[in-house]
């Protein structure tokens, strides 16, 4: 501060003289065309501004204020730093200066950043005391600044000022209401001022008072208990809040009531019964639409018991959902159907139609609700029919919303480890097709789920490497960098479940497909991985093979039996779990077929010429990869080739009598290794799994790894910097290419094209071209929105709701694990709950107190607060149950004595248990005649100490 | 409650903010280009309503101007359009017929005003008629202080 006081020349009389108005400092800056015009404007004006502020003349320093105020609230320039000229403003007697102080402050003053406002404490008071020399013209701003920047503290100071304006019953207090909102800003920032704020607002609603003033307090209430975590505390002013639900001619303070009502309903089913006739009034009735959507709101949050109200309420959801000029309400309509859920389907299956249509509407948001509306309502029996109508029309739909509905599918199909799908094949199918989508981005989730079930889901493994070969052997897919990951989520399954392919061969053949080397690195590492556990299956299968067939030569030779044993052997080594899976899926009997199948497609697979072929496939690929740049790729290209190697080195190898190969020890070791390293088979990892390794002894994790940095750094060498590995590729890039083009030389390529021309595009154009890939993604297909409605709507007579269909498979078994899936995040706000808390529980001792005042003195002043009256009922009702228990008869007298004595020191616990008991009390009175005439007594001999019996409002209107 | 309430033009120039709960003065400015972002690329007819944040958040546009209101989920949207027109016709009646440079050259007033609707996110004065009492009562209060005080001959008194 001192700094700027020196650079800036001191404000003179010239400043204050010559200064620019506001509207000048705006017109300067509308009339600046350019951004750096502006800019430079602004830097002027805040440079005037900086000097002008200090002026000791109060009209130049509100004039410098209001600019200030003009940049900050409009440019967003901080400025804090003049908080203290703000203040300085407030005690001026010329009224302008206070309010624009106090508008400065209302916009600039941040309740965490704001440490100045606790100096205007004193000016603050002066200017809320009622006197009739105070304008409210200054006591409105104030109340303003205190609701929007006051800290705790202040606010516990100020609380006691309030007080005047709160309670004033003068109908032409115009502040009363906003002091109103004031104490429940405060009330939010320090729940200490509960005692005393609590009482007054409660009395704002009162029938004397002014409207506005009660209209302010139903907002501050509804504030209160929408943000309460427990709203009982307000349960005992449901009577005057429904008072004003039937009086109330003012739609903004019934929408506010409902709003306290839906929340009072989930604690006290009697309150619910009590608003369901004028909610329902109010829905037949109203002609204000917001009115009318509250009141459904309501209805759908808590009324669901009352079916004549729901019933209500979703026909005006149907209004809502037909009306076709206005989106807003269609948006509301959707919104409203998914407060439903799935219990109450029905409704959302009445007005299917428009939901589908609303799939297409023009604004994305509509389509977003319905969306969801049709995702809450998916459940086991309908999922099928509608993820796959969702899929096709995310066909042609525009870009980001076929993403949405890919994603809500992937998501909701994904949801508490698949609990919705049934049919796993069905499933994996659908990922398939979604993945061709020409829009498709979600190549994450559908990675993680593709292999997610191929971890889980052990009947889902055929149909699943079925997918994953569909999507290698497309080479139109591996140009498009969204499919990179599904790529790789199917490369990895190919070749982890390489044992259910039907020809593993081929899917070699896919995954060395020239156009491989446009994917990126990592997917390429998993490529050739995938190739090495095919190539060990492979090899195995072929060694087995043998094996068994020459033990079934000679279980031939021997007798019949044998020969039963040896297919029965061969069978159980070649597929032993596809065996396990077709006998869950299918029954014994269907297994049987199948493995014969199987092995006659195998053993026709596996001979000597098919496995050289697939070796020779392998090292001309892989062999250039083995001098790829990139570790991964390169160390598993290495490792292929190594294999490769090993088995071409076998002595048999290349004798070409099958039989003979057996003969090799080599041969019958590497079997046995390669089977010891793919035998253990992945499952999927819990998240809490790194938590239960315990840390070996001798290792401190946390351990300062700092001074290695010294070591490292002394060496001056990065230690990256390895020489031999660039003299390997020293031209990386270079090499990269070449081995590109080496690779896949023309030939190859046009004999993959030959092979899968299906993929390709038909060769109608010369020579040159025909060696191009076909573009990875297809143009878009164009979208006619009427046609799309039509279809859509046509198809599948897809129900939202499900029809009761009999399952026709069981579901598969999916693997969970224990505390590590579906974990929902389950404290979120606890910190936000525990002031509410503070809140609640300040409240509730407030409402206690008020009770607990007039039942010490039972005698003499009847407790005028109907609230009061359930309270002390209920702590009798308590008292008198454990009384019963003792089986006492107590005098009147003692009894009320008693009661008040013991009740008071813990009345907190005291109401919480009372109102259990009374619950009790009423399933006593049903079960047990003997205790009902009892408590009836009992009540009976209480009246007599009601000087006054007040028709006790709170039990009449819950009863 | 509502959490602020912001004016601006179709340009996206900011007319008016108003922030009932805490944001900084960095938050406030990415809020506004997030939320103008959002709601200038919708096109008419559309429903008045985006999602942003977990927050809804209700706009209108008058004229050149997109009134928008920023509050909870479970806060009535129709409510708040309600409220935004109310607001609209005070302006109006005040300014007699309202246009953008009115807010931009009274932008105290149209403070003012707001804040007589609207006291800490909470709905005030559903009367346009006490609104308009009350701001012209203001306004006289303000008139007579300036009179008194507004004159050179004044302000070169006080600087000497």
């Amino acid at each position: 501060m001192a700094a700027t006081f020196a650079s800036s020349s001191s404000p003179s009389l010239i400043d204050t003289l010559f200064q620019r108005s506001l509207d000048d400092v705006i017109r300067a800056l509308r009339s600046s065309s350019s951004a750096a015009l502006e800019a430079a404007a602004i830097a002027r004006a805040l440079d005037e501004i900086r000097r002008e502020i200090r002026s000791p003349d109060l009209d130049t320093k509100v004039v410098a204020l209001q600019k200030l105020t003009y940049l900050a609230s409009l440019h967003h320039f901080d400025m804090s730093w003049a908080a203290f000229h703000a203040l300085e403003l407030l005690p001026s007697t010329s009224l302008p200066h206070p309010r624009a102080a106090y508008l400065a402050a209302s916009l600039s003053f941040h309740p965490s950043s704001t440490d100045l406002l606790p100096l205007a404490t004193h000016q603050l008071r002066k200017h809320l005391a009622p006197s009739p020399s105070n304008s409210p013209a200054l006591a409105a701003p104030a109340l303003h600044l205190l609701a929007l920047a006051s800290s705790p503290n202040l606010a516990r100071h100020l609380a006691p000022d309030l007080l005047p304006i709160l309670s004033s019953q003068s109908s032409s207090n115009l502040l009363r209401p906003k002091a109103v909102a004031t104490a429940l800003r405060a009330l939010a920032v320090c729940p200490d001022a509960a005692p005393i704020l609590f009482k007054p607002l409660v009395e704002c609603l009162s029938l004397s008072s002014d409207p506005r003033a009660v209209s302010a307090a139903i907002g501050a209430f509804c504030e209160l208990a929408l943000a309460a975590p427990d709203p009982s505390p307000y349960l005992p002013l449901a009577p005057e809040f429904y008072r004003l639900l039937v009086d109330s001619r003012n739609n903004w303070v019934t929408i506010k009531v409902l709003k306290i009502f839906s929340r009072l309903a989930s604690l006290e089913p009697r309150v619910a019964a009590r608003i369901v006739d004028p909610v329902c009034e109010l829905l037949r009735c109203s002609p204000a639409k917001s009115l009318v959507f509250e009141c459904i709101r309501t209805v759908f949050s808590s009324l669901l018991d009352h079916d004549a109200a729901v019933r209500l309420a979703v026909d005006k959801i149907k209004e809502f959902l037909a009306s076709d000029d206005d989106p807003n309400l269609r948006y509301l309509g959707l919104q409203a159907l998914n407060m439903l859920g799935p219990a109450h389907s029905w409704a959302v299956e009445d007005s299917r139609e428009v939901v589908i249509q609303a799939l297409n509407d023009t604004d994305t948001n509509i389509r977003r609700e319905a969306l969801r509306l049709i995702m809450v309502n998916l459940c086991d029996s309908n999922v099928v029919d509608i993820c796959n109508m969702l899929i096709k029309y995310a066909i042609k739909s525009d870009p980001e919303f076929a993403n949405e509905i890919i994603d809500s599918v992937l998501a909701t199909c994904g949801r508490n480890v698949y609990e919705l799908i049934v049919d796993f094949d069905w499933y994996v199918s659908l990922l398939g097709e979604m993945v061709r989508n020409p829009h498709f981005a979600k190549g994450d989730e559908t990675e993680r789920q593709l292999v997610d079930i191929g971890l889980r889901v052990r009947d889902a493994r055929p149909e699943l490497i079925h997918v994953a070969r569909n999507l290698l052997i497309d080479p139109a897919l591996l140009g498009n960098p969204f499919l990179c990951r599904v790529l790789s989520a199917a490369a990895w399954v190919s070749g982890e479940y390489v044992e259910f392919s039907r020809n593993p061969l081929e899917l070699v053949e896919a995954l060395l497909q020239p156009r491989t080397n446009l994917l990126p690195p990592f997917v390429r590492a998993v490529y050739v991985q995938a190739v090495f556990k095919i190539l060990a299956y492979s090899f195995i299968s072929f060694i087995e093979q043998i094996q068994a067939g020459e033990s079934l030569a000679i279980g031939n030779s021997l007798n019949q039996r044998g020969k039963q044993e040896g297919s029965d052997l061969l069978a159980a080594k070649s597929s032993s779990d596809q065996n396990n899976a077709f006998e869950i899926g299918h029954g014994v009997a269907t297994a049987d077929n199948a493995i014969l199948f199987d092995s006659i497609e195998k053993q026709e697979i596996f001979k000597h010429e098919s496995i050289s072929c697939l070796l020779n496939l392998i090292e001309t690929v892989v062999g250039p990869l083995s001098e790829c740049d990139e570790v991964e790729v390169q160390e598993r290209a290495r490792n292929v080739l190594g294999l490769v190697l090993i088995i071409r080195g076998t002595q048999f190898w290349n004798i070409e009598e099958e039989h003979e190969l057996t003969r090799d020890n080599k041969i019958t070791k590497i079997v046995e290794l390669m089977e010891a390293a793919f035998s253990e088979e992945l499952g999927p990892v819990s998240t809490n799994a790194q938590k239960r390794v315990s840390v070996p002894e001798g290792l401190i994790l946390n351990e300062n790894l700092s001074d290695l940095l010294d070591i490292l750094g002394d060496d001056g060498i990065s230690p990256c910097a390895s020489v031999s590995f660039s003299f390997r590729n020293h031209h990386p890039t270079e090499t990269n290419k070449d081995s590109a083009s080496a690779i896949e030389p023309n030939s190859l390529l046009s004999e993959h094209r030959k092979r899968h021309g299906l993929y390709y595009l038909p060769m109608d154009n010369d020579k040159s071209e025909s060696n191009d890939y076909p573009c990875a993604s297809e143009p878009l297909l164009p979208v006619s929105h009427g046609e799309d409605t039509e279809d859509i709507v046509k198809l599948p007579a897809q129900s939202l709701i499900p029809e009761k269909e009999k399952p026709t498979r069981t579901r598969p078994v999916v693997i969970r694990l224990d505390e590590g899936d579906g974990v929902l995040s389950a404290n979120l706000a606890t910190a936000r709950e525990s002031k509410h808390d503070l809140l609640s529980g300040a409240i509730r001792d407030v409402l206690l107190r008020n009770e607990k005042k007039p039942s010490s003195m039972h005698e003499t002043s009847p407790p005028d607060r109907t609230s009061q009256r359930r309270e002390n009922d209920a702590c009798e009702n308590s008292e008198l149950i454990s009384q019963q228990k003792e089986s006492n008869s107590f005098g009147d007298r003692e009894h009320g004595n008693s009661s008040s004595r013991k009740s008071r020191p813990h009345h907190k616990e005291r109401i919480e248990s009372s109102e259990q008991n009374e619950e009790k009390s009423h399933r006593h009175s049903g079960k047990s005649s003997r205790h009902h005439r009892r408590h009836k007594h009992r009540q009976r001999e209480d009246a007599p100490l009601d000087i006054v019996p007040q028709a006790p409002v709170i039990q009449d209107f819950l009863l | 409650m509502i959490h602020f309430v912001i004016l601006f033009s179709r340009q996206g120039k900011v007319r008016l903010t108003k922030w009932y709960s805490p944001y900084q003065q960095k938050e406030r400015s990415t809020v506004i280009r997030e939320l103008s972002g959002l709601i200038l690329t919708r096109g008419p007819k559309l429903c008045n309503f985006v999602e942003w944040k977990g927050y809804k958040v209700v706009y209108r546009r008058y004229a050149s101007l997109y009134f928008c209101i920023c509050i909870d989920p479970d806060d009535n949207e129709l409510e708040m359009l309600e409220i935004t027109h109310h607001f609209v016709e005070i302006l109006d009646r005040y300014f007699g017929s309202v246009c953008e440079l009115d807010l931009i050259f009274n932008f105290h007033k149209a403070y003012y005003i707001l804040d007589e609707i609207l006291i800490a996110g909470e709905l005030q004065e559903s009367s346009k008629k006490t609104v308009a009492r009350l701001i012209a009562a203001q306004d006289s209060l303000a008139e007579t202080a300036k009179g008194e005080a507004g004159s050179i001959s004044n302000m070169i008194l006080q600087s000497m």
